[in-house]
């Protein structure tokens, strides 16, 4: 079991490190634009969710590659997405922040800080209505606690008894304010303590997150209320490509860097005898063809056509179902 | 003078005469500001005066009213004008309000700042104009700074004023260096004649000004067409004397502007010139605006969804045709 999941986790954080690593060069090519927010550093907590929680919906911020590989999305949909092309996931027209795909409950990342949190409670509201078990998980940063939206969700969540994973991933910065300097209660799960069960947890030890959000699935699956954890953890390089991140101390950083998240997972996988350096280089030769692949993939595929423009605004048709 | 240096200036300028004013906001302290506006303050006043707030922007608009109440001289800055959004009830129930409601005895110095506008691919939620959102509201001051020396002056101007003013930005000028003089009396509410011009009056404001401006260029070099170009420092009110008085000598008029058409401010002014100067008028207004539809993130379908100032020239141009220029 442990051998497997280290494979899986490894292969996921891999990838989605060297996803991320090719989108920054694509990015200095020109080749994508726009808003690129990199999860470089909060693979443990990204894979570790994701793969914990299973099945259920999935909403998400704005830095949401690494989600969404996870997620099982094709890596060279979301390439052709953040290179603006037709075959991306979202035809071209989201980009980086918005990557949908509804087949796989992945309810996209979102650009405006909290708004996707009321979407989480109402969908985890309908699925249980629905007769459901599964329900949602909804990721947010720090940052993100200090909106009224996030008050009245975690309060319509425990009133209305809605299955759902609140998971705040911690990095300790928004943007370039410290979440010392922006939030009164400094242990952000206190926030949400009094209305669902809250706790801690390390977010650069994936199988930390992971053996958490299973725990915290099992709880919401049986009794269908919502749940809260708060992932420590630390992004590695800048808010978005348009900061440097050099708010931050050469000191901190080397600290963090000292807990990546990837060098944790491989010592722990070593050191229990789950993987083998063979099997490492293996994954790490697939990772780099998987990459190269969603590269070739993205920069041969077809701009939309100029009608996308208007198309998608609407879908235009009313329910079969209301006589 | 950068437009952001501009900005810059004026908040210091205020800060520094007037022991009242506070500037509040996302990252503007510590930070020195998402597009670098309030850089060097946060030292220079320290953050009892330069306020790093939460990620809340309708508190962040609602402690500015109530500083405001108690005779500080807020300057909020909403991070870019979509996450205004947020703070609609504060804007539009309180800003806007209280003081007719209190029969005018509430007073509400204050100005919330914030850039809008389609920059480059940064995909719907972040590409907006809303300025007619703000600009239909009774009670609100909305201020367009379309270049350096309307930064600074018409910062300053609603620094100044008693009221509440909406001040609007646009993305893509902050980065941009115009020429810097000081303006003795500026009047943030008498709109600019940029260009003058025999043929057609052309209004814009904040970026769209100088796409209109290149392309009116063309149109004078290329076509021997005159176009007078306007430009809306102040879109409540907005100086209709002005365009009035160009289109009663043009006889054409021409609103250009990057929201969508529909019900924007080229509605407004098109009504205005057809109920004041109709039997003026050689040809019906033309609106150049932003297409029906969210801004998408593939970079040729952005450009199509905008006014460029190829667009301009084009429209302009057939337009005139058809109407016997
Ligand atoms: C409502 C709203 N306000 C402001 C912003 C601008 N903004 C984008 S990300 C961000 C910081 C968010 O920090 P956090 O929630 O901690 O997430 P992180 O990026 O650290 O993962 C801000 C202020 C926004 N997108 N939406």
């Amino acid at each position: 079991m442990s051998q497997t999941l280290a494979e899986k986790f490894y292969y996921l954080m891999k990838l989605g490190r060297e996803f991320e690593i090719r989108c920054k060069e694509e990015y200095l090519k020109g080749n994508i634009s726009g808003f690129l927010h990199l999860a470089i550093g909060e693979e443990a907590v990204h894979v570790g969710a994701v793969v914990g929680f299973g099945k259920g919906d999935l909403f998400c911020p704005y830095r949401e590659h690494v989600l969404a590989l996870a997620r099982g999305i094709d890596p060279k949909l979301i390439m052709a997405e953040l290179f603006g092309k037709a075959t991306g996931v979202s035809k071209g027209k989201g980009g980086s922040m918005h990557l949908y795909e509804p087949k796989m409950d992945f309810y996209g990342g979102n650009a405006i800080v909290a708004a996707h949190l009321p979407h989480a409670v109402g969908a985890a509201y309908a699925r249980k209505l629905m007769g459901e078990r599964a329900g949602v998980l909804c990721i947010f940063g720090d940052g993100a606690t200090n909106n009224g939206t996030f008050f009245e969700a975690i309060n319509m969540a425990s009133l209305w008894e809605v299955p759902m994973l609140f998971l705040c991933e911690n990095n300790y910065y928004a943007i370039g304010t410290h979440v010392n300097r922006s939030s009164a209660l400094k242990d952000i799960y206190l926030k949400a303590r009094d209305y669902m069960p809250a706790e801690v947890v390390d977010g650069m030890d994936v199988f930390a997150v992971y053996e958490a959000v299973v725990k915290a699935k099992q709880y919401i699956e049986e009794y269908g209320k919502p749940y809260f954890i708060e992932a420590h953890t630390y992004r590695f390089e800048g808010h978005s490509m348009a900061d440097k991140g050099d708010y931050r101390s050469p000191r901190e950083l080397e600290m963090f860097r000292k807990k990546d998240p990837i060098d944790l997972l491989l010592k722990k996988a070593y050191k229990e005898g789950w993987l083998t350096e063979e099997q490492v280089r293996l994954i790490d030769q697939k990772v780099e063809a998987v990459v190269e692949e969603a590269v070739e993939f993205a920069l041969s595929s077809p701009e939309p056509s100029e009608e996308e423009l208007y198309t998608d605004l609407y879908c235009g048709v009313c329910s079969d179902v209301i006589p | 003078m950068l437009y952001r240096d501009a900005l810059n200036l004026a908040l210091d300028y205020a800060m520094e005469h007037d022991p009242r004013v506070v500037v509040l906001g996302e990252d503007v302290g510590f930070y020195g500001g998402n597009y670098r506006v309030t850089d060097g303050l946060y030292v220079k006043y320290g953050p009892k005066r330069v306020i790093d707030t939460p990620i809340a922007e309708n508190s962040i608009v609602g402690t500015a009213i109530g500083m405001a109440l108690m005779g500080l001289r807020p300057v909020a800055e909403i991070m870019t004008v979509n996450f205004a959004m947020l703070a609609m009830d504060q804007f539009v129930n309180q800003m806007a309000k209280l003081r007719y409601m209190s029969g005018g005895k509430l007073f509400l110095p204050l100005v919330v700042r914030m850039p809008q506008g389609v920059a480059k691919q940064l995909a719907s939620q972040h590409s907006q104009s809303l300025e007619h959102f703000f600009a239909s509201v009774p009670g609100l001051y909305v201020f367009c700074a379309s270049d350096s020396i309307s930064a600074y002056h018409g910062l300053l101007h609603a620094i100044r004023m008693d009221d509440p003013v909406v001040f609007l930005e646009h993305v893509l000028l902050y980065g941009m260096d115009f020429p810097s003089e000081y303006v003795k009396n500026f009047d943030p509410f008498k709109a600019r004649i940029l260009k003058e011009g025999k043929d057609i009056t052309v209004v814009s404001y904040l970026k769209m000004v100088h796409d209109t401006l290149k392309a009116c260029e063309w149109l004078e070099e290329r076509d021997g067409i005159s176009c007078e170009v306007i430009d809306l420092i102040s879109l409540r009110p907005i100086d209709f004397e002005t365009i009035y008085e160009s289109v009663r000598k043009t006889h054409r008029l021409v609103v250009v502007y990057e929201a969508p058409k529909t019900l924007g401010l080229g509605a407004e002014l098109s009504a205005r010139i057809s109920e004041e100067l109709f039997y003026y008028l050689d040809a019906p207004p033309l609106r150049i605006a932003g297409e029906e539809v969210p801004i998408p993130y593939n970079r040729k379908l952005e450009l199509m969804a905008i006014p460029t100032p190829e667009k301009i020239y084009e429209r302009i141009l057939s337009w005139s045709k058809s109407h016997g220029l």
